[in-house]
């Protein structure tokens, strides 16, 4: 029975593709159907240059450039959306108000009380940390309701996404710090002497993390397996509820290194508008990586490239002057798609069609 | 009452990646006719089901289905189903209890049986009466109100049968729908199948249990390996006919498994391995005790419902324990959860593995490995290449039929999943290993190497505890069985004690006639 169809040759070569294919299928036909409309419509949008900033230094320009930088922000929130996903078959709709959160802490603890301090009152690494402190305060928030109230993600992460701003905005006494040392805004635009943004090598940094953690820990068996089946999970030694509060957790610290990135690019915040809707493009970066948002298996890779690719796309609708008001919309047309392609029905035809057309291609080799 | 043929399936072909699953196989059904489909674990019984209700799309064949009419020469005339979904083998007239059970467990009794049926209730009040009806016409132990979910697995099977046979149906197809059930609910079951093919409904009836397809059946059809083998007329084809066909190859004999393995008599005046005294969960039983030994195989009897599933989820940590104490070894030992007992050298290969067994996406490596995995500690995953040996391993051990160990375990057969399940916890090395109901869906191959395999864990100074609702398979494994009656340990049986007759009229209560 474990007989391979007499019609492959290389069986295990052929699975190898045809898994690969399913799960990469989407993003890379998104990707593709991105740089075609670009190479037709306007080349120039591959273009990168080498310029100086007003500090004089090099920096990289360029459409491509763009979606690198923003594009990490989103590749680490995606990171932890990913976890979140899989073990709670639901997403955090607070990450956007956690990182307003977030970047308020930093603020808060390298200003002080003071609204424009001559120095910072507190190393950048000690703000950091508190803030990662209290974003993983706020994930265990939203992951004990999730987990051990059982409240559905989405309604669970409700509160913090309307409370949130406020409460940023509530740390600072409503007053908008600002950092005048350039070393503070070197996490979100560049370091001198180096082209290209902060970001990406930080981005880089949480991949390389999250690989190892993966790869040395049963994180991600562990997510998976409560994401699939937690009664049977529990009967093998697993304690689904502190998986899905260790998810939402580190979901936590990437909104942490986000809310760094955010505050560091302009060297202040704006509570109502800093990281707005950015939980549906984590969320659409997931999904777009062939994910499941009904939780269970994942693919990390998938959901990084996901989160480059959703930039991609908000940065081509940017070039060609679509409002930002309405680019949601366009952005919701994408989400459609998605989702239909991915529904089994579809799947199904595609699968069959596949099959035909193997079968097809076989009979005129013979 | 034997009309003729109703359905014919001809040269049916179905693949899935690196498997054939059905290779032009061939098969007919009567109206009137109780059909064994009968195969290994794997055959690819489920498939050909699968294809038939349009769960699976077919590769190749046809599938005709008799006209209500007939020519003029009084021969049935066929036409071609088309069936691309289970609504279109609805409107055909086929109905289906599939042997995963698929039925919503947070809905209401009364709206499973009605969910996805055309010209759908509206009144509820009529709905939950209908039910009633039909539940009490089945003595089916449920109200129409109750959550699914809430009912045991037998009483949830009964509940799929009730709707499938409450669609008027001129083929119905049950897949092992017997594997949950104790005797009398069988014989019940029997009786509702009998009245069917009566009126003239063609049966297609998938079991491992033999006895059950001599005592019903009129014809069987054997699949080995996705492809047919024969189809025969019951009466042509002896059991031991039945078996050699199915494995292609005959079955050694093993009537007296347990004489021929040297399991010695269990020496009891050691500490026990287990012992557990007036525990109590939350799952509503009485305070019971409990003791096994090294080297002893012994097992909770009792009908369905009746809490033996209950005490060993007890002793394992799976229910919320909320008195009465656990020593290992003569030790005092807290258990509160599933890891405890598993640190302790317990294993539990649980009754329902759909719900609380398989991790249905995950591959049948991580599914085998999962147990291990989680005693070795978070921090500690295995390598891939360890992985994969170890599952190699066990899938060769216990000869699991699967494309690769990278397949997700939810693409087995019933009984291929079973044997991952079983061998994730044999993995685990326990030194007590709790089974419930571990042949459930198994072939008749291979239940007699899992009871084997008792035996042998037993010589080798391990404890087993069986559960299973084969009363002969209990008697062969177990040298000591505890008897349960409504939630409550009602007696022990041991030596001469374990015979058939004794054993059920303990269960029934009352003594010995
Ligand atoms: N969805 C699927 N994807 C891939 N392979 C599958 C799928 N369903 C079944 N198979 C494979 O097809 C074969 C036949 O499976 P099937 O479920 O029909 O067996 P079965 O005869 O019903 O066995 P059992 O007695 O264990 O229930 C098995 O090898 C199984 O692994
Ligand atoms: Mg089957």
């Amino acid at each position: 029975m474990t007989s391979s169809r007499p019609l492959s040759k290389k069986p295990f070569v052929q699975k190898l593709i045809a898994v690969t294919r399913m799960q990469l299928f989407i993003p890379v036909m998104a990707l593709l159907l991105l740089v075609i409309f670009n190479l037709i419509a306007d080349p120039s949008f591959f273009a990168i240059k080498l310029g100086y900033n007003s500090a004089n230094q090099p920096v990289l320009s360029g459409y491509l450039i763009t979606i690198l930088d923003y594009g990490s922000e989103l590749a680490i929130l995606a990171i932890g959306m990913t976890l979140v996903t899989s073990a709670s078959g639901g997403q955090d709709i607070s990450v956007g108000a956690s990182i307003a959160i977030a970047g308020s802490v930093i603020l808060k603890v390298l200003c002080g009380n003071e609204s424009r301090p001559d120095h910072m009152k507190a190393p950048i690494i000690v703000a950091f940390l508190v803030a990662c402190l209290v974003a993983m305060l706020f994930g265990a928030f939203n992951g004990s309701l999730v987990a051990f109230f059982k409240i559905q993600p989405m309604v669970a992460t409700l509160i913090l996404f309307t409370a949130g701003r406020s409460i940023a905005a509530w740390i600072n006494n409503n007053e908008l710090p600002i950092i005048a040392e350039p070393e503070f805004s070197y996490f979100g635009t560049f370091i001198p002497g180096i082209p290209i943004p902060t970001p990406v090598f930080i981005a880089a940094a949480c991949m390389l993390i999250i690989f190892l953690a993966l790869k040395f820990t049963n994180l991600g068996l562990y997510s998976q397996a409560v994401g699939i089946n937690p009664h049977s999970s529990r009967l093998n030694g697993i304690n689904p509820a502190v998986v899905k509060l260790i998810t939402y957790m580190i979901l936590g610290l990437c909104v942490a290194v986000v809310g760094l990135i955010k505050v560091s690019r302009i060297s202040t915040i704006n509570y109502s508008v800093v990281a707005k809707d950015i939980e549906m493009d984590a969320i659409l970066a997931v999904a777009l990586g062939g994910n499941s948002l009904g939780g269970g298996k994942f693919s990390m890779p998938a959901s990084i490239m996901g989160a480059y690719i959703i930039q991609f796309l908000t940065t081509t609708l940017y070039k060609f002057n679509v409002d930002s008001t309405a680019l949601p919309a366009y952005k919701a047309v994408v989400v459609i798609i998605l989702v239909v392609l991915s529904a089994p029905v579809v799947r199904e035809k595609i699968n069959q069609l596949k099959k035909s057309s193997s079968k097809k291609s076989v009979k005129e080799a013979a | 009452m034997e009309t003729g043929e109703v359905l014919k399936m001809r040269g049916i072909c179905k693949y899935f990646p690196g498997v054939n699953a059905l290779q032009n196989v061939d098969f007919t059904l009567r109206s009137g006719e109780i059909h064994a489909l009968m195969g290994e674990n794997g055959a690819g019984k489920s498939t050909l089901i699968k294809v038939l209700t349009g769960v699976y799309v077919k590769d190749g064949g046809t599938i005709l289905i008799r006209k209500n009419t007939s020519d003029a020469a009084g021969e049935a005339e066929f036409e071609e189903a088309h069936i691309r979904s289970p609504q279109d083998a609805q409107n055909s007239g086929i109905s289906t209890v599939y042997q995963e059970i698929a039925l919503c467990p947070n809905l209401s009794v009364a709206e499973n049986m009605f969910i996805g049926r055309s010209g759908a209730f509206t009144n509820w009040a009529d709905m939950n009466k209908k039910t009633g009806e039909l539940l009490k016409s089945l003595d089916i132990p449920a109200t129409p109100r109750q959550q699914l979910g809430s009912c045991s697995i037998a009483v949830q099977q009964m509940v799929a049968i009730a709707r499938a046979v409450d669609m008027k149906c001129r083929v119905l197809i049950l897949d092992e729908p017997t594997s949950s059930l104790d005797e009398q609910e069988v014989e019940k079951l029997f009786k509702l199948m009998r009245d069917l093919k009566e009126k003239g409904v063609g049966i297609i009836f998938v079991t491992h249990f033999l006895d059950q397809v001599y005592e019903v059946c009129d014809r069987i059809t054997v699949l080995r390996d996705g492809t047919l083998v024969g189809e025969y007329v019951i009466e042509d084809l002896p059991r031991v006919k039945l078996v050699s066909k199915m494995l292609g190859k005959d079955l050694d004999d093993m009537s007296d498994i347990k004489s021929e393995s040297d399991v010695g008599a269990v020496d009891r005046n050691t500490t026990p391995v287990l012992e557990a005294v007036n525990l109590v969960s939350n799952a509503g039983i009485k305070p019971f005790d409990f003791t096994i030994y090294k080297g002893e195989v012994n097992g909770f009897t009792g009908l369905l419902g009746s809490g033996r599933s209950e005490c060993v989820r007890a002793i394992f940590g799976a229910d919320k324990v909320l008195g009465g104490k656990v020593l290992i070894n003569g030790q005092r030992v807290r258990i509160k959860k599933p890891i405890d007992a598993m640190k302790h050298g317990i294993g539990y290969l649980p009754e329902d593995r759909k719900k609380d067994g398989i991790v249905a996406d995950l591959s049948v490596r991580d599914n085998i490995i999962l147990a291990l995995q989680v005693m070795k500690g978070f921090f500690r995953p295995f390598s891939k290449a360890k992985a994969e040996q170890m599952a190699q391993e066990y899938i060769k051990l216990l000869d699991v039929k699967t494309a690769s160990s990278d397949t997700p375990i939810g693409q087995l057969s019933g009984g291929n999943q079973q044997k991952v399940i079983l061998a994730r916890w044999l993995l685990t090395n326990p030194d007590f290993l709790i089974l419930d109901e571990p042949t459930r869906g198994i072939d008749i191959g291979t239940k007699i190497e899992i009871q084997k395999l008792a035996l042998k864990l037993a010589a080798e100074g391990k404890s087993v505890t069986f559960i299973s609702s084969e009363i002969d398979e209990m008697l062969r494994t177990c040298s000591r069985l505890i008897v349960m009656r409504d939630r409550k340990v009602v007696g022990e049986l041991n030596g001469d004690e374990l015979t058939r007759n004794k054993v059920m009229a303990t269960i029934a209560g009352g003594e010995e006639k």
